[in-house]
């Protein structure tokens, strides 16, 4: 059920970036996509009344790890979002350029490449 | 011969990745203070590279990461196809270095160029080499943001949009390429590619297996233009930087598309004969569309770019016959298409070099201005159209027999019309550009420097010289029979 | 060199945020420091305490003028210090490799009677000052030109209509 909440976020990610056609809003929607495929990439290593991976002292290993929710997607959540971070970074200085040159976010305007 | 052989492979292996990042980063720091650092360690660096993508050849290594043992950790794989991708990417890559050498003195700050270049190839051979789903995620990530900021680097209007349509539509495709990858990761529970294939063929073909591998088609497809997916090829390669037109049509859209598409499909789900047919129908629908597309344009380069998609459509074709024949003709032609293609597009950047345009309706008398250039454009012309003995004949032939073969006879006689096209395509390049009377609005014409000059004479005897590996056999040429061979060995388990 | 300065285009903002972004500009360092410390213990790491360093950078820029933060770090240096960090991070690696092992192998081993110490998990701790050290950087790298890059320059050539 988490599942489709998650991939109706994705979903309205990609309206974003497929019908809108100023440059913020489109920033935005990818935005909105990077936050949904990240929540899915969590809600792999869900485990029912799981607890959180970080292991104290005096705790018993093999309880731990059967108790534990999976700590890997986490680790890949993290890598992703500083992906994602810099994709955004350069989304960011591309649209203000943009803007420079064109005079405008409207990517209609901007359509002098064509053929 | 033999004591170079003996080199310990478990000290080169890790330095494909590390030793770009370590330059890369070097250049930014240090180009403050020495200002011929850029060119010179650059263009070391990529000679090293290449030198070291030799030694790989007939090697099959599992190489751990860290020493963290093959579930639990990651590993990078060389086996011979990865060995024949690294010497493309590194050999193409040291040759369109030494091209930028002079080119890149039109832009600004060479230690930027240099430093996202480097950054460009770790991240392209980080993905050759990784055996674990998510690394090939983050490297192509590292070569896509590098290859996103090149293409846009001399910031004029075109190049901006063009640099961030390519920025949005990759960035769409590593999405689905991210989804796909926790699916899987959900289904099987590991990232290791070997560890997945174990577990893959031990379960029925379920929905979200099918769903994963529709994602998975549609976002390395967008990084391999493929044909409902190339609307970003045709504005991106034209407005970059020649050598980076060359990079990014004669290896990055091999390296990080179709090599991990054949990748993933042959070595870690298993091929059925459903996505056999998915492929040869995303194929000829590249193939087709590419040509005929191509045919109408003026601008030399903007040609050039469709021709890349209707040629990667070959590559696809072959691969996705499925026989042994068919495989060994995609995977020559991928390797034949990154030499004549790269040679190509720097071509285009010498004669924007020389005479500062690129439209063919207003060159003109290029063969007696610039006879050098004319002379490697012609080779690559002959390449690409598939006159013998050139070597883009042979691996058509491969592919076009295999067709026949397997008895799919329509995907044949599309083939052939393509070739057909594409000859039509490069007469007019050839006949506009350089054998008809200099234009009256072409100015005054520069000459082409010599590093330029250099790279483009080495691309063309590389030309004739990988049209030389059926000398082993039409059917089993050299280097490419034993990548064909990982490839056919369908799913390769721990 | 004009012998009257330009204002500052960044003023900054009004003296009671100043002053407390004083005061407080070391407690976010120290933090930032904190999580990069203990990340092998405690949730954070590399990533989290560097977007924290580069934060505490942030708010000087907001709060002071642009100006006045480029005096306590500026662009070139902050550029610098981010390579720094990534050399750092692939020297580790390479430790690894020279002594003949994998690269990036662990090679600080850690007794059992060592865990949940400060100094231990291996070369982690380093590991996770490179990392740090290079978000920090670059995050302030980025916001700073970003930030520099005004729209009040003169357009060259106008797209005709």
């Amino acid at each position: 059920m988490i599942y489709t909440l998650c991939f109706i976020l994705i979903v309205v990610g990609l309206y974003g970036i497929v019908v809108k056609r100023n440059i913020v809003k489109i920033i935005v929607g990818f935005v909105i996509m990077d936050c949904g495929v990240h929540l899915l990439l969590i809600l792999e290593g869900w485990r029912h009344q799981g607890e959180v991976p970080i292991l104290q002292k005096g705790m018993d290993l093999t309880q731990f790890i059967s108790r534990a929710v999976d700590p890997l997607p986490q680790a890949m959540v993290l890598t992703s979002i500083v992906i994602s971070l810099g994709i955004l970074a350069l989304m960011v200085a591309l649209a203000i350029r943009l803007h420079e040159r064109y005079g405008t976010f409207d990517i209609d305007e901007m359509r002098r490449l064509k053929g | 011969m033999e004591r170079f052989l003996s080199v310990d492979l478990n000290l080169v292996i890790p330095l494909f990745v590390a030793l770009p990042l370590t330059m890369a980063f070097l250049i930014l720091m240090a180009s403050r203070w020495l200002r011929w650092l850029p060119d010179t360690l650059g263009n070391l660096t990529l000679l090293a590279l290449a030198g070291l993508s030799f030694l790989c050849l007939g090697h099959n290594v599992v190489y751990h990461m860290g020493d963290w043992i093959t579930p639990l950790g990651v590993d990078l794989r060389l086996d011979p196809l990865a060995a024949l991708l690294l010497i493309a990417v590194n050999g193409i890559g040291f040759l369109a270095g030494v091209y930028s050498i002079h080119y890149m003195r039109q832009f600004t700050s060479k230690s930027r160029y240099y430093a996202l270049f480097l950054l460009m190839i770790a991240g392209m051979n980080g993905v050759v080499l990784t055996a674990d789903l998510f690394n090939l995620y983050v490297f192509m990530e590292l070569a896509s943001v590098a290859s996103y900021a090149l293409v846009g680097f001399g910031c004029q209007h075109e190049e901006l949009e063009a640099s961030f349509k390519y920025l949005v539509l990759g960035s769409l495709a590593t999405l689905l390429v991210l989804v796909g990858v926790a699916l899987i990761y959900g289904m099987t529970g590991s990232l290791n590619m070997a560890h997945i294939a174990t577990k893959l063929s031990a379960m029925p073909s379920t929905k979200p297996l099918v769903f994963s591998l529709a994602l998975l088609i549609c976002g390395f497809g967008l990084k391999s233009a493929l044909v409902p997916f190339h609307a970003w090829l045709p504005d991106a390669h034209p407005s970059a930087p020649a050598p980076i037109s060359a990079m990014l049509s004669g290896v990055v859209i091999k390296a990080i598309g179709v090599y991990v598409l054949a990748r993933l499909f042959f070595n870690v789900f298993g091929v059925t004969p459903t996505l056999l047919w998915v492929l040869q129908l995303l194929g000829v629908v590249s193939m087709v569309v590419g040509v005929f597309l191509a045919i109408g344009q003026w601008d030399m380069k903007r040609l050039f770019a469709y021709h890349s998609i209707s040629q990667i459509g070959y590559v696809v074709l072959g691969l996705g016959l499925g026989t042994p024949l068919g495989i060994i003709g995609g995977l020559y032609h991928l390797i034949n298409h990154s030499v004549f293609k790269s040679l190509l597009f720097l071509n285009a950047g010498a004669v924007e070099y020389a005479t500062g345009t690129r439209e063919l309706k207003h060159l003109g008398g290029l063969n007696q201005s610039l006879p050098l250039t004319g002379k490697t454009t012609l080779i690559a012309s002959m390449s690409i159209a598939g006159i013998p003995p050139f070597n883009g004949f042979w691996s058509k032939l491969l592919i076009i027999v295999a067709c026949l073969q397997s008895g799919h006879y329509w995907l044949g006689g599309w083939a052939v019309f393509v070739s057909l096209m594409t000859l039509a395509s490069f007469l007019k390049v050839q006949k506009y550009a350089f054998f008809a009377a200099a234009s009256s609005t072409l100015g005054t014409i520069r000459k082409v420097p010599f590093f330029m000059s250099a790279s483009l004479v080495v691309l063309a005897l590389l030309c004739l010289a990988t049209a030389f590996a059926v000398i082993t056999g039409l059917s089993t040429p050299a280097f490419i029979t034993p990548a064909a061979d990982v490839l056919l060995k369908g799913v390769i388990t721990l | 060199m004009s012998s009257e300065r330009k204002p500052d285009p960044t003023p900054g903002m009004s003296l009671i945020v100043k002053t407390v972004t004083r005061w407080l500009k070391g407690f976010l360092l120290l933090y930032g420091i904190f999580i990069v410390f203990y990340g092998h213990l405690t949730p954070g790491g590399g990533f989290a305490g560097g977007v924290i360093l580069a934060c505490c950078f942030v708010l000087l820029t907001l709060a002071e003028g642009q100006r006045t933060a480029m005096k306590t770090l500026s662009k070139n240096a902050a550029s610098e210090l981010d390579s720094l960090g990534l050399l750092l991070f692939l020297a580790l690696g390479f430790v690894g490799l020279l002594e003949g092992a994998a690269f990036l192998k662990n090679f600080i081993p850690t007794p059992v009677a060592a865990w949940f110490n400060l100094v231990s998990g291996g070369f982690m701790p380093l590991a996770n000052i490179a990392i740090g050290l290079k978000v920090g950087a670059s995050l302030f790298v980025i916001f700073s030109v970003l930030a520099a890059l005004k729209a009040t320059e003169k357009k060259e050539d106008e797209v005709p209509k």
